[in-house]
């Protein structure tokens, strides 16, 4: 079983950083909405209030390192220009898409709305954060502020949701492949 | 049975959180503009190309980034001891965040455009 090194960073990316990102989401949400919710059945405890701002810092980590990798690591890789001379394309993703009418819009829609539409997110958690830090259960009693941040942690979600979405179509369709090959665990060959 | 300590909350001024907010949204809408106009004009995609492997989309999001930080610390400076409107400061936010995710779309970009 082995695997390519871009590929791997791809799987960084995409599932180390983004995939844990979105998975962390709802309940932060809900946490979010609980603990600063006017009338909150019970006053949440020290532990409680680090926790879940422990939660959000990792969350706000999660997020840049998902915007960094993809943009410094994975995206030079997916736009590489084609040399000269060179007609296989599978080394050149964008161009691969591009090439054809039935894929183009896989780059000049997704990949073009993915670049961008993902930083929205780390800029966002990175508020959310730093409010719950600032305010904790005094959010309750600011009821605007709180509407921002939960307003604003949704709109993360989901720009994370068509950055991961549109990734994984362009993974499929165009996968950033090369590099060295990494042996993850030495098969058998099956008997004729 | 455990012994539990509920948080004091102490009444913090809204301005800081008025400052994080709105500096959220300035950097969002930031994030809109500076990735249409790298779009729209190859001069300024070019100046946008900080780190040329990564192209303009380098500049863009850097440029960004570093708007809704000055942002925040000029808007923590000035209400972090205050209390402010708040219902027009998230307003404005929710606003800047729009405008931030209308222009990053390809097809708001194109229609802009007028392609």
């Amino acid at each position: 079983m082995e695997i390519s090194f871009r590929d791997l960073m791809t799987v960084f990316h995409g599932m180390g950083f983004g995939a844990l990102f979105m998975l962390a989401f709802s309940a932060a949400l809900a946490e979010l909405y609980r603990m600063s919710a006017p009338g909150a059945a019970s006053v949440p405890t020290i532990r409680e209030h680090n926790l879940l701002l422990l939660y959000l810092s990792v969350m706000v980590v999660l997020a840049w390192g998902a915007v960094l990798s993809g943009a410094y690591i994975v995206y030079p890789w997916y736009r590489a220009v084609v040399p000269e001379g060179v007609t296989d394309l599978a080394d050149y993703p964008k161009f691969l898409l591009t090439s054809s009418p039935k894929t183009s819009a896989w780059h000049s829609l997704g990949m073009e709305w993915k670049e961008h539409v993902a930083w929205l997110a780390p800029i966002a958690m990175t508020m959310v954060a730093y409010v719950f830090a600032k305010y904790g259960p005094a959010l309750a009693k600011q009821k605007q502020i709180r509407t921002a941040v939960i307003g604003f942690a949704v709109v993360a979600f989901v720009a994370t949701g068509v950055a991961g979405a549109f990734g994984a179509f362009l993974n499929k369709y165009a996968p950033v492949r090369g590099g060295a090959m990494i042996e993850i665990i030495a098969g058998e060959q099956e008997g004729q | 049975m455990a012994n539990i300590t509920p948080i004091r909350t102490k009444e913090v001024p809204n301005g800081p959180g008025a400052a994080a907010i709105l500096a959220a949204g300035i950097g969002s809408a930031a994030m809109g503009i500076f990735a249409l106009a790298g779009d729209a004009f190859t001069s300024l995609n070019h100046f946008f190309t900080f780190y040329k492997p990564t192209g303009g989309l380098s500049g863009v999001s850097t440029s960004a980034v570093v708007v809704w930080l000055v942002a925040w610390f000029i808007l923590s400076r000035r209400w972090g001891e205050k209390n402010v409107e708040m219902v027009k400061v998230v307003s404005v936010s929710f606003a800047l965040l729009a405008v931030g995710v209308l222009l990053t779309f390809p097809p708001v970009m194109d229609l802009i455009q007028g392609k």
